[in-house]
């Protein structure tokens, strides 16, 4: 393996984790101060990345799109907060699980409905579309920088708005107590529809960032949710930082796996055995690490303090 | 006789007479559809002992059925196309492939449940799903049996005495494999194991004190289950014929549970009840429209908010009936 392939592929791990991050932060929230199993915050993801496209073509500006699609998608996590959350937060999970199934099936028939089955790919503006080089041999799309750059900016104003805000004590306050906080005079709903507006609004700007790398398409959210819910196992529900480092983890050794699995394996094993065994191990991996930290620290690897 | 038994009397009785009945009068496409819809409550069933009265919120039985149904594909694949002699898997017996799709999927139930049981409330529900997921990205990248595209099963089980190729003969042993899992699943609840298996759902601590390792009373819940899913794997590969990763996605396992708890979890007839209300309504919608999805998802969601207890509940609830 080359050092140029190694950079390229640790920035496009990056670039995964940085995406899962986005995702798996408003899933943590909302589980972590909400006691909600959300399986529809990918489809947050799928609706961002419509009202994106849509938006891109109305607009003629990729930028502004996301920056006018993101209260868009927060208002639409506003509303499932209000009208399918809310009356199941004295549920318990398996409640919370099925509700939000069916709420995958109808709001990916009413994406279907109203954007068409087909993808809608995304243009980008020239300025992003281009490529620059690290070096003579390394030469990375523009976007992808852009990507890290916006998901390390998200992560920062995250943690500055959870840490360093009024707003922000209040959310770790209702992960410690949420009884407790409401005793205390604040407005616990109107702080749980923040919080979930948030998360959406979060899950919306990663499939914004996704939609012109891939397209947005019906079924974008699917693998997606899954993957963020490893994260935020591996991370420890409701933790913050165990999301962002686990994030992190998780999109590195997949990428990475994904890429010089078979590498490895041919160093201790016939090259027609790695070939064989490597594609299935490294799509696997994410699944064994998280039940390897399952088997070793049920509660993740950053538990958050007060459950 | 309370209302519940004779609602499962009565659902049992329909589903034996009307599919024949439907196949005698020349109209076989509803005879499949029975079919179908009684391996799928095999599964449902199997579901309903670890998620109903286990208290086990299993997000992964997909795996099941999919590892089952593999169980039968692939020897049969070895049977047409060589390969696996050494160890006698290649055959089209079913009296190998169903006890090997039993054993495989309890086999598999041992070893992730030993690790998933550790966990509980969100954690076992994502971990459950985790596992199923690492069997349906195993099964993707494995070339020989078809990865992404799936496995024609070329041949169906042999049995003495039966032949699977006849749709009626099919349903029959579906049929009564689904009794066989229902009275397995009654005897077991009604047991003492049973009443440990519902006490640790109850409270857990309580029962724990009492001096009973619930541990391994769930997990031998948990290994039963997936055994009985894995033969319902088994006839659903005999009855498609054709078998894809797809069957193990995330989203067949949450329509499982969808059917025990529209149905009627910690009931005996709640999941066929709940296969059959789910097999029915899909063929209906998807038939009006192709944004079937949307109100299938709605009635999901519908059920869940305000639909305590199921058609079962529904359906016996006048008079009290226990």
């Amino acid at each position: 393996m080359d050092l140029s392939l190694l950079v390229i592929q640790t920035l496009n791990g990056l670039q995964l984790g940085l995406l899962l991050f986005l995702v798996a932060s408003g899933l943590t929230l909302v589980f972590g101060i909400l006691d909600f199993v959300n399986l529809a915050h990918a489809s947050l993801y799928m609706v961002g990345a419509f009202i994106c496209a849509t938006l891109t073509f109305a607009l003629g500006n990729f930028l502004l799109a996301v920056l006018v699609a993101l209260p868009i998608t927060a208002a639409i996590g506003w509303a499932i907060e209000r009208f399918v959350a809310r009356p199941l937060y004295a549920r318990d999970h398996l409640d919370h699980v099925l509700a939000t199934f069916g709420l995958i099936l109808v709001m990916e028939t009413l994406a279907h409905m109203i954007w068409g089955p087909q993808g809608i790919a995304v243009p980008l503006p020239a300025w992003l579309n281009g490529q620059v080089a690290l070096s003579e041999t390394l030469v990375i799309p523009s976007f992808r920088l852009v990507i890290i750059g916006a998901g390390l900016a998200a992560a920062g104003g995250l943690f500055w708005l959870v840490n360093y805000t009024r707003l922000g004590m209040l959310i770790r306050a209702g992960a410690s107590n949420r009884v407790m906080v409401g005793a205390l005079g604040i407005n616990i709903e109107m702080l749980f529809g923040l919080v979930f507006a948030l998360g959406a609004a979060l899950a919306g700007l990663a499939g914004m960032l996704v939609a012109p790398i891939t397209e947005a398409s019906i079924g974008m959210g699917n693998n997606v949710i899954i993957t963020a819910f490893v994260v935020i196992i591996v991370g420890g529900i409701g933790s913050m930082k165990g999301a962002f480092i686990a994030a992190l983890l998780i999109g590195l050794i997949d990428t990475l796996g994904r890429a010089f699995l078979d590498d490895l394996f041919k160093l201790f094993m016939s090259s027609a055995a790695a070939e064989t065994s490597a594609p299935a191990i490294s799509a696997m991996l994410i699944y064994i690490i998280m039940a390897l930290v399952l088997a070793i620290r049920p509660q993740g690897l950053f538990p958050p303090k007060v459950r | 006789m309370t209302r519940r038994t004779l609602l499962t009397l009565v659902t049992m009785g329909l589903l034996a007479v009307l599919p024949p009945v439907f196949y005698l009068t020349g109209n076989p496409f509803y005879l499949d559809l029975a079919t179908r819809l009684t391996i799928l409550a095999i599964a449902a069933v199997s579901l309903n002992l670890i998620l109903g009265y286990g208290g086990l919120v299993s997000f992964g039985h997909a795996a099941y059925l999919g590892l089952g149904a593999y169980a039968v594909g692939i020897p049969a694949h070895h049977w047409l196309y060589g390969g696996l002699e050494g160890i006698g898997l290649n055959t089209t017996s079913g009296l190998v492939q169903i006890p090997l799709a039993v054993a495989v999927c309890a086999l598999f139930a041992l070893v992730t449940g030993a690790i998933c049981l550790r966990t509980k409330g969100v954690y076992f529900i994502m971990i459950t799903m985790a596992f199923a997921q690492m069997v349906y990205y195993a099964i993707v990248s494995i070339e020989e049996y078809g990865g992404d595209d799936g496995l024609v099963i070329d041949s169906r089980s042999e049995l003495p005495g039966i032949s699977l190729d006849d749709p009626l003969q099919l349903f029959a042993l579906s049929y009564v494999g689904l009794v066989v899992a229902m009275g397995l699943v009654r005897m077991i609840v009604n047991s003492r194991f049973g009443m440990v298996l519902q006490g640790a759902k109850g409270n857990n601590e309580r029962v724990v004190m009492l001096g009973l390792n619930t541990y391994a009373f769930r997990l031998t819940a948990y290994v039963v289950s997936g055994a009985i899913a894995g033969f319902a794997g088994a006839l659903l590969g005999n009855f498609t014929t054709f078998i894809s990763p797809e069957m193990m996605d995330w989203t067949r396992s949450g329509e499982l549970m969808f059917m025990v708890i529209l149905g009627g979890a910690t009931t005996s007839a709640g999941p066929v009840l709940g296969a059959a209300a789910f097999i029915l309504l899909e063929e209906a919608l998807s038939s009006l429209t192709v944004y079937w999805h949307l109100p299938f998802g709605l009635l999901l969601i519908a059920v869940v908010l305000f639909g305590k207890g199921g058609l079962v509940g529904l359906l016996s609830r006048r008079e009290g009936g226990k």
